[in-house]
């Protein structure tokens, strides 16, 4: 019975872990839209919501409130089965992620004892990181790619033109933007030498150029703008403007499944924010803190884990602004882009690494 | 005994998948099953310690080639298949090869059972992205080369087949397309130009 209680016990902690991390990725995604609000209403001259709340800071428990006790329409012809897939397979491959994400650097200097059974069998130090792959970057990406399918099979199975056209448009154009996108991060693996988070972070960290951004700034370039046509946002966001296909894939969704979509694009923000940051803004470090702090103490994981969530909010806002700001590119326009512009600019900037990397290492 | 109870897990989620990819009529509901057998697999990858072919195998099968497999089932919007009445016998090939494929896999057993049992170890490096690449381009080179010039065989082989025409013979057809729907219709004339 011990030894059952045992063996468990980290399966309780990662449960813990798991639920905390979850609840902490609604909390930041809900106040996103509240925030893509007032921000786009600052830009356009206007303040967003305020009634609920002061300063509208209630706005996303309203909104869910309207979400859940909207009429449910369901298309008559449409393939059930699959209607009712789609929104879970698009919010499920968007939250996937982040078992992998680098909350903060790893907490060595408290003693564990004084948990029932000091977390596991000689575990020393608590990572910040859920699940501890050696493949982070190859594991974010695949479930990206498999993100397209909601879309596809939302976009189909609701029997309408509007929603096939915009679904389809909508994964061709993710589709085309993951082959920049993977091509973008390769120079930086090759640069850390690893494809695992935590890898990429201390190898920013032992580097001359502390975060990769300085080397890789080409590679960052096109991974933000990939990033932008991966989550279906200005200016990539053809499938879903309302004056060409009245809402693109999620047409026919109503109440909670568009709910389930909109919690997913603004997750899928969150997740490619997220990567933007480990991979080249460093992640959780900044230069100066390990000497305000003692690294791998408490208050020097909190410090490092609020550092994170600023990068973070960074390119958030950076989403908001730019939807504020630009027009929207045309469907051909878009697919010309990714093709024959980011695609071989991002294979240039992996040919142009490599020549680096090899003559660095002589 | 946790690796063994996944194993019974993802195996059996495999294998319904598998049953239900077979069986559908629908198109779509085997190409969602079979999606469901690649993820089932690349878990059992895990379970090997082989993360950087679980992780391929979801980036590349589920995520592009199945993605390719449901954009032609959409584009082509193929009905659900009929069974034919003259295509009866074909249950009774299909049982009899079914038997010898059930012999076969009993013989696998037989073989498995008779092996020497061996743990994996998972601080091993043989599934780990550092050896697979260090063997990609020394000890198999020049078969990754060759699947290079197969798959750039492949893109060519697309890029020919859906070869846009010229802007001059594009034009050519657009003008005898509109002077046949003036000649159809008395709208008015549609060789307006924006």
């Amino acid at each position: 019975m011990e030894s059952v209680l045992k063996t468990a016990f980290p399966f309780v902690v990662w449960a813990v872990a798991i639920l905390i991390a979850f609840q902490g990725v609604l909390m930041i995604v809900a106040y996103t839209v509240l925030a893509e609000r007032k921000v786009l209403g600052w830009i356009q001259g206007r303040i967003g919501p305020n009634r609920v709340g002061p300063w509208g800071v209630l706005q996303p428990f309203a909104d869910l409130l309207k979400f859940i006790f909207k009429e449910d329409l369901v298309p008559d012809k449409s393939t059930k089965f699959v209607y009712y897939l789609a929104p879970i397979v698009a919010l499920t491959c968007a939250l996937l992620p982040m078992v992998v994400y680098p909350f903060g650097p790893e907490i060595t200097t408290v003693d564990w004892s004084f948990l029932p059974w000091g977390l596991g069998d000689g575990i020393r130090s608590l990572p910040l990181t859920i699940a501890q792959i050696d493949v982070g970057v190859l594991f974010v990406l695949g479930i990206t790619s498999v993100g397209v399918f909601g879309i596809a099979l939302a976009g189909w199975s609701s029997n309408s033109k509007y929603s096939l056209m915009g679904g389809l448009r909508s994964s061709a154009q993710m589709i085309s933007y993951e082959l920049a996108m993977g091509a973008s991060v390769i120079g930086v693996v090759m640069l850390a030498g690893t494809l695992d988070l935590n890898g990429i972070i201390y190898a920013q960290i032992q580097s001359p150029f502390k975060w990769f951004i300085i080397p890789q700034f080409i590679g960052f370039v096109v991974f933000l703008i990939a990033a932008f046509a991966e989550t279906n946002r200005v200016p990539f966001d053809l499938p879903e403007a309302e004056t060409e296909l009245v809402a693109g894939f999620h047409t026919e969704y109503s109440a909670l499944k568009f709910a389930l979509f909109f919690m997913a694009e603004y997750v899928n923000m969150f997740t490619v924010s997220v990567m933007c940051t480990v991979l080249f803004l460093g992640g959780w470090y900044i230069p100066g803190l390990g000497h305000i702090f003692e690294p791998g103490s408490i208050p020097y994981a909190v410090a490092s884990h609020v550092v994170f969530l600023l990068k973070i909010f960074v390119f958030l806002f950076f989403y908001i602004w730019v939807r504020g700001t630009l027009p929207r590119f045309r469907f051909d326009q878009l697919m010309n882009f990714g093709w024959k512009f980011l695609l071989p600019l991002a294979l240039a900037n992996v040919i142009v690494t490599i020549f680096l990397v090899y003559f660095l290492n002589r | 005994m946790a690796t063994s109870a996944l194993f019974f897990i993802f195996a059996g989620l495999a294998i319904a998948c598998a049953l239900s990819m077979v069986y559908h009529r629908n198109p779509l509901y085997s190409a969602i099953s079979l999606i469901g057998v690649f993820v089932s697999l690349s878990c059992i990858y895990v379970s090997l310690a082989a993360p950087f072919i679980a992780a391929v195998q979801i980036l590349i099968y589920a995520g592009a080639i199945m993605v390719l497999v449901i954009f032609v089932i959409m584009l082509l919007n193929l009905d659900e298949e009929v069974a034919l009445d003259r295509l009866r016998y074909l249950y009774a090939v299909g049982g009899g090869l079914g038997l010898i494929l059930l012999i076969q896999t009993f013989f696998i057993f037989y073989a498995v059972m008779r092996a020497p049992q061996q743990t994996v170890d998972q601080a091993e490096t043989v599934g780990k992205t550092l050896s697979i690449g260090q063997a990609m381009f020394t000890e198999y080179l020049l078969p990754v080369e060759i699947v290079g010039v197969l798959l750039l065989m492949a893109i060519i082989g697309g890029v020919v087949m859906v070869r846009r025409l010229s802007q001059p013979q594009l034009e050519k057809l657009v003008e005898e397309e509109l002077t046949r729907r003036n000649e159809q219709d008395e709208v008015g004339d549609y060789r307006i130009s924006f």
